[in-house]
């Protein structure tokens, strides 16, 4: 029995396995967030055969590129992404590790360059997976081990 | 060739741009020294562009860049500049670039450098960024060892602040590409932090008279009051990191200091042959005329 209650959308981005609890932070990452106009659908806490419980996300009336939705692998590795087309699956691909973000994350050391608010600069960071996704801040060197704390 | 037009971080190096660097310093030995001439600078316009005081670093650039035929402008008294007046330092390193061929930066935040590499088109050379990188003392250090000791298979002893010195964690980056075995010196409060220690080196935590018998080359920092809680905890501790030339007896190992020193190299120490911490600052000239003449010609 499938108890999945929300709707199916007409044209749009699904993003599936989804770790259970992060679904607002994937919106982040995506640049959704309160005062968007675009529709959004979230179920939480989902019952999932791989990941004991998910979280899934449905954005309608947006055009997500994939390398923003790429970004989504910081905190969600295992996600999938279907693209959805007059109600069908036009393609579904599984998120993959950026090399590099910017913009999106903060650094953590306050005294970092990128920190500084009089400087026209984007925080960029190098990513890498050595057993959990680590990003290095390009100006200071600062790794960040918890992504979601330090997203823009 | 040049092989880069910036020196930021010493983690941008390879072993061989190092030994490339390193043994383009030996070309420029006599010079520095003075008792050769040359100008194949001459014309170029250095800007030392520094946020924080650091009076040598800036002279041994600028005596690097004159010895060349160069010439070097500097940034007045931070005051009577714009930027006490809220200019950002973007704003204030496009102005620069266009006086100037290449500039030397020194700044309190750390990436300020890269930050700079990004902006400006013309060469920017890191002289410190905050707690962060400072390339050309790490270089002048290795060169130091190449000429004083050697460099491959180095035995060194590190002595003093081992956690907070950045001067000790880029030299052990580099160390790292030369084989070298390593002996840690410090207060358990000092120690190496654990993310350093991970690396693919040979680490050998010791005390100050195993390491002078079993090491070439001992690299003393200060360490600082601050870290303490108290003076007599500081006295307590610091008395015990301090070279003397009794210490030292019949060993040819070489000692090294960034400098400047407070009490942790006795003065005794200055007339042994084991001495080399002014020669060292002396380094850093051909080293950073090298460096020059890598990023301007
Ligand atoms: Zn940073």
């Amino acid at each position: 029995m499938n108890l999945l209650t929300i709707s199916k959308i007409r044209d749009g981005t699904v993003i599936d396995h989804i770790p259970s609890g992060k679904a607002l932070e994937v919106l982040r990452i995506i640049g959704v967030r309160s005062g968007s106009r675009e529709r959004v659908s979230m179920a939480m806490n989902v019952e999932s055969s791989k990941m004991g419980r998910k979280d899934i996300v449905k954005v309608e009336g947006k055009y997500i590129g994939e390398e923003e939705l790429n970004r989504i692998s910081l905190i969600a590795p295992e996600a999938t992404i279907n693209i959805i087309e007059n109600y069908e699956i036009v393609r579904k691909f599984k998120v993959s590790l950026p090399e590099r973000v910017e913009g999106i994350l903060k650094c953590p050391n306050r005294n970092c360059i990128s920190n500084d608010p009089r400087e026209p600069v984007l925080a960029r960071f190098r990513v890498e997976n050595s057993g959990g996704v680590v990003a290095r801040c390009e100006y200071c060197g600062k790794k960040v081990y918890e992504i979601e704390r330090y997203l823009v | 060739m040049s092989k880069f037009r910036n020196l930021i971080s010493i983690d941008d190096l390879s072993r061989g741009d190092i030994e490339h660097i390193l043994s383009r310093a030996d070309e420029f030995l006599d010079v520095a020294r003075g008792e050769r001439k040359l100008r194949i600078l001459e014309g170029k316009l250095l800007a030392n562009i520094f946020f924080e005081p650091s009076t040598r670093t800036r002279m041994s650039f600028e005596s690097a860049m004159k010895r060349l035929g160069g010439d070097v402008i500097n940034l007045g008294s931070l005051e009577a500049s714009s930027f006490a007046k809220g200019e950002s330092l973007a704003d204030a390193l496009r102005v620069v670039e266009q006086y100037a061929d290449c500039i030397v930066l020194r700044h309190y935040r750390e990436g300020a450098a890269r930050f700079a590499s990004e902006i400006c088109s013309i060469p920017v050379i890191n002289a410190g960024d905050g707690a962060g990188q400072h390339p050309t003392q790490t270089l002048l250090d290795l060169y130091t060892i190449k000429k004083e000791a050697r460099l491959d298979n180095l035995k060194i002893a590190l002595v003093g602040d081992l956690k907070y010195s950045r001067t000790v964690h880029s030299l052990i980056k580099a160390l790292a590409l030369f084989n070298a075995r390593i002996y840690l010196v410090s207060p358990d409060s000092l120690k190496l932090p654990e993310e350093m220690l991970e690396m693919d080196v040979n680490f050998v935590e010791c005390d100050l008279k195993t390491a002078i018998e079993e090491v070439g080359v001992v690299y003393v920092t200060r360490i600082q009051k601050e870290r303490f809680p108290d003076e007599e905890e500081y006295r307590k501790v610091a008395g015990s990191y301090r070279i003397t030339a009794e210490m030292l007896g019949d060993s040819d190992a070489i000692i090294m200091h960034p400098l400047p020193r407070v009490d942790e190299i006795a003065y005794d120490v200055d007339g042994l042959r084991n001495a080399v911490y002014f020669r060292q600052a002396f380094y850093g000239v051909p080293v950073r005329m090298a460096i020059l003449a890598e990023v301007l010609l």
